[in-house]
């Protein structure tokens, strides 16, 4: 039922006797399906930043009200409140795991421009490495408490000057040495700069002992929102908590809105192009061989004969084309790009990401675009009175 | 009367003179016509018939320049064309010659008034004068009630009728017809032929055609044969 | 033209391949205003900003403020017009999503440095005279349905609080490309409800007598701050927007690409298929030929019909482009600024005419080069 009994040599030699125009035909999808996957290799780069920024154990403790770690403060006695409550995880040796920051923004000079660009500098304190677990030094040595010492995450690392470890960075008003390279797997994480959350409070003129957010993890199994009633409900507190994966999908809304819409916009409006594209072409092709489907209609082939073997071979092209568009935008996977989050107003790296889903859905709508596009007019050629087809070139 | 091998110079309306063209057709190079050589006077009507391959077609296709000769000379109305620019031939083709094909090659788009106009087009005729033109022409071939309809509502007859029109719009004053009866059934070719004849005598028009339709043939003053790139002998035809 | 009914017939051979290729077209242009649209949202402020004005701010940080003390040796310094304390703001009303900028400014010399917004002087004498009075552009006003009385309420997040502003004026752009998406409001109102801003101030707006003062100015004022605890950098204002939209980042960039692979990719589908019809037609154009149409008169015929394609693709497709820009910016972030400009438009059109040549030009010339003897034994 599936052969058309029009053997395939038939379509292997005319698309070598046409051959330029199927080449067109080729290209023409790879450059959709290209672009559709670049789109959507952006949008799924950034919201993976976003999305692996947040630990599901973890809770961000702010001060109640605020929107943001840039928006809060709190003194240090309540943090020393917060990290004894007995729903907070301890580590080997008792100890809360927790870490209290800090966050300021500081210019450092991007590479690629040698401009200015806004760049969260993170001071923290307490357990960091075990709250955030995805984080790990791949080059020189974490930072000593009390010492005018930074790390960079990769993206920053690959984003900003002066940020090779062993460098010097004049950061308000004060001399830090860059100590080493941490890699946050791909979060938001990898465009910061951490140092010592006390020092940096010094630094920037503020009184020593405040923080703007407390990153706790949890013990498994603690509902957070029971976590954050009691916190709200505490009379000697001012904060409030909230998972730390909601509040990362959160800080990246605007941008994030921003990059998906756009994406989707130009992806949408491809698609038609796409379709136009493909059916355009292979309405020519087929028409070209109005004569050659007369003939084969007389010698006896059936009408159905015809179609299938006609929307075999457009689907062939489209899918060699879909798997062009792909391997031309492989390279592009794992590129760095940046871009402003206008929710915590820094400079944020992200890098493109293909994945295996996305990559097929693009070979699908290939495949349906080659199927639409040889589907019409073959069988708007086939179902002609054969006398017209061999009439007519 | 037309002459063949003369030298002499005439007053006649065409005049070739060892003519030669070479086809090649991958490596191989063939001698379609072998110095030949022609006097045709104004308002003859000549058929050329022979064997495929003879260059009957090519011989036609270089006195309507739309072929140019390797060598010898065509000249027309006094004029040398074998060594127009391909400029000045389409140029002089516009005025001088028309053609009539055996696939009618009307274009499909266009209705027949339109079809008729097509050469018009080129000349700075008002859009009012053209329309006149237009339908003398198609009056003259009797199709002046189709002038609205295209090609596929037509039959083959009223089709080459068209493409008679088309041809004869522009005054010219050689008609180059090749196989214009081969795409027709016998009924339609003959009335073709009878329109073909009328207008050679009534508009005195030089009628050059090439067919291998022996009845189409008799309707010409004279037959000539072509065999191996050479005219063989001009017979005029048996009396009907 | 007498041979437009020919070209006209010719394109309508095939209906569906008509409106393939005009499809093509008007995609290829539609993505065309939209990409120009978005640049324009992120990069056409910056053409707004008068060349003689500069920004001074804290050195260190963005977000750290500078003494209100700065104000008076500033404009002590020769060449400076007039300066004006800021702050940024960022409230929310009523929605994060609802994305607007709010800047605390002090009135005196603020309409003279910022000649671009039209504002209404008695509109603007309220403001002054009312702390708690804002100025809103036209843009968030429309988009709010806000009158000049109405009193809003602006969620705090920077400066935490409920606070409430009493509309003053509304006001517009004096140029095309103005951002009539903010909000201001009073520096001394800000000041004194929050006392840890009273001598505070985010960034200074200078401007300067003449263009010729803003170098010198630069290393004056920072000159005269280096080595005090709260150090300045100044830099143009223009400058520093674009810096801003570096920041942005490769979104140009990819604008740009994806720009040009989708034109690209369509101009050669739709020459592909251009080229097909042409050949369809060889026993045609070899007829016209006959017929004393020249070599040139025929490569025009052909171009001609990509030049139509071209035209009616393009104008469907810069006018849905128009269309979907004057419905405003989806993203809610770019602002008045998501616009396409006549001149925009007109680069449209000339893109139309680019691509419909280049779509157009090797059948054009195959067919302009038939010969005609080959072409009627082909059939």
């Amino acid at each position: 039922m599936f052969a058309s009994k029009i053997p395939i040599s038939y379509n292997l030699r005319s698309i070598r006797a046409r051959f330029t125009s199927t080449i067109v035909a080729v290209l023409g999808i790879a450059g959709v399906v290209a672009v559709f996957l670049a789109m959507l290799a952006m949008a799924n780069g950034f919201q993976s930043v976003m999305v692996s920024s947040g630990s599901p154990d973890n809770v961000m403790i702010r001060r109640a009200g605020s929107g943001s770690e840039m928006e809060s403060i709190f003194m240090l006695d309540e943090l020393r409140i917060v990290q004894d409550h007995p729903d907070v995880a301890r580590n080997d040796d008792g100890k809360p795991i927790y870490s209290g920051d800090v966050v300021v923004i500081v210019p450092l000079i991007m590479r690629s421009t040698g401009t200015e660009a806004n760049v969260q500098m993170r001071g923290i304190s307490g357990l960091t490495l075990e709250v955030r677990p995805q984080v790990r030094m791949i080059e020189g040595r974490f930072i000593e408490p009390g010492k005018a010492e930074v790390i960079v995450g990769s993206s920053a690392h690959k984003l900003y000057n002066g940020t090779e470890v062993g460098s010097e960075l004049a950061i308000g008003g004060r001399v830090w040495t860059v100590v080493g390279v941490f890699d946050a797997g791909g979060s938001s994480l990898d465009s910061e700069l951490w140092s010592d959350a006390i020092l940096t409070n010094e630094t920037f003129n503020r009184p020593p002992n405040i923080f703007q957010s407390v990153t706790l993890k949890l013990n498994p199994g603690v509902d957070f929102e029971a976590f954050n009633a009691q916190l709200r409900s505490d009379p000697r507190l001012t904060v409030s908590a909230q998972s730390e994966v909601e509040y990362y999908s959160q800080k990246s809304e605007l941008i994030s809105r921003l990059i998906t819409t756009l994406g989707f916009l130009i992806v949408f409006v491809m698609g038609f192009g796409a379709v136009f594209a493909s059916l355009n072409t292979m309405a020519s092709l087929i028409s070209a061989r109005n004569r050659e489907i007369g003939t084969l209609r007389a010698i006896g082939f059936k009408r159905h004969n015809l179609i299938l073997s006609f929307v075999m071979e457009s689907v062939f092209i489209s899918l060699i084309g879909g798997l062009l568009g792909c391997l031309l935008v492989l390279p592009l996977n794992g590129v760095q790009a940046s871009t402003m989050n206008w929710d915590t107003f820094s400079h944020v790296g992200f890098s493109l990401k293909l994945n295996s889903t996305m990559i097929l859905s693009a070979l699908g709508f290939a495949v349906i675009m080659g199927f639409i596009g040889g589907l019409i007019p073959a069988s708007h050629a086939a179902n002609r009175p054969i006398v017209d087809s061999l009439r007519r070139a | 009367m037309v002459s063949l091998n003369s030298s002499e110079t005439s007053n006649s309306h065409i005049s070739v003179r060892e003519l030669h063209k070479i086809y090649k057709r991958g490596s191989e190079s063939i001698d379609v016509l072998r110095g030949l050589n022609l006097d045709i006077e104004p308002g003859e009507f000549l058929a050329f018939m022979g064997p495929s391959g003879s260059g009957k077609t090519t011989l036609l296709n270089l006195i309507g320049g739309i072929d140019v000769p390797n060598s010898g000379t065509i000249v027309i109305d006094g004029q040398r064309i074998d060594n127009l620019s391909s400029s000045q031939l389409t140029h002089w083709r516009s005025r001088h010659v028309g053609f009539v094909f055996q696939m009618f090659n009307l274009i499909p788009v266009l209705n027949a008034f339109e079809n008729v106009e097509m050469p018009l087009l080129l000349t700075r005729l008002s859009k009012a004068q053209r329309r006149k033109h237009v339908e003398t022409a198609l009056e003259l071939v009797g199709l002046a009630d189709r002038m609205k309809h295209y090609p596929r509502q037509l039959s083959g007859g009223q089709e080459q009728r068209v493409a008679i029109a088309r041809a004869l719009v522009n005054d010219p004053s050689i008609l180059l017809c090749d196989e214009p009866t081969g795409d027709l059934d016998r009924e339609s070719a003959n009335e073709i032929m009878g329109l073909i004849q009328r207008l050679s005598n009534e508009q005195n028009k030089t009628v050059l055609m090439v067919t291998h339709d022996p009845v189409a043939a008799k309707c010409a003053d004279s037959v000539l044969h072509l065999e191996k790139g050479v005219l063989i002998e001009a017979v005029s035809p048996p009396e009907a | 033209m007498k041979y437009l009914r020919l070209i006209y017939a010719n394109i309508l051979r095939k209906k569906m391949r008509f409106f393939l290729t005009i499809g093509s077209f008007g995609v290829a242009l539609f993505l065309f205003g939209i990409l120009v649209a978005i640049h324009n949202g992120f990069y056409e402020g910056i053409n707004a900003v008068e060349d003689n004005r500069l920004i001074v701010r804290n050195k260190t940080s963005l977000l750290v403020f500078l003494p209100y003390s700065y104000k008076a040796k500033i404009e002590a310094m020769e060449g400076v017009e007039y300066v004006i304390p800021s702050v940024w703001f960022a409230g929310v009303y009523k929605d994060r999503k609802n994305f607007f900028s709010q800047f605390a400014i002090e009135t005196a010399g603020w309409a003279e440095t910022y000649p671009e917004y039209a504002i209404d002087k008695d509109q603007w004498s309220t403001f002054a005279m009312d702390r708690q009075g804002c100025m809103v552009g036209k843009a968030l006003a429309d988009k709010f349905g806000w009158k000049v009385g109405d009193r809003i309420p602006i969620e705090g997040t920077i400066f935490p609080g409920a606070w409430e502003f009493n509309i003053s004026g509304i006001f517009e752009g004096n140029k095309k490309n103005v951002d009539l998406n903010q909000m201001w409001i009073r520096y001394e109102y800000l000041a004194e409800s929050i006392p840890f801003m009273k001598g505070q101030v985010g960034w200074y707006a200078v401007k300067a007598n003449h263009t010729d003062y803003v170098n010198s100015l630069i290393s004056r004022i920072d000159g005269e701050f280096s080595n005090s605890p709260a150090e300045t950098k100044t830099e143009p204002e223009k400058i520093w927007m674009i810096g801003f939209a570096k920041q942005m980042g490769n979104i140009n960039l990819i604008l740009i690409s994806v720009g040009g692979v989708v034109i690209f990719t369509l101009l050669l589908v739709t020459g592909s298929t251009m080229a097909m019809s042409v050949r369809e037609r060889t026993s045609e154009w070899a007829t016209l030929k006959t017929l004393g149409y020249g070599d040139g008169l025929v490569l025009g015929l052909v171009l001609g019909e990509s030049f139509f394609y071209a035209f009616i693709g393009g104008a469907v497709g810069l006018g849905l482009a128009w269309l979907f820009v004057s419905n405003g910016d989806p993203t809610g972030m770019m602002g008045g600024l998501f616009a396409l400009s006549a001149g925009n438009i007109l680069t449209g059109i000339g893109l139309t005419l680019i691509t419909g040549f280049f779509a157009g030009v090797v059948p054009a010339v195959s067919a302009m080069k038939l010969r005609i003897v080959d072409a009627l034994r082909r059939v």
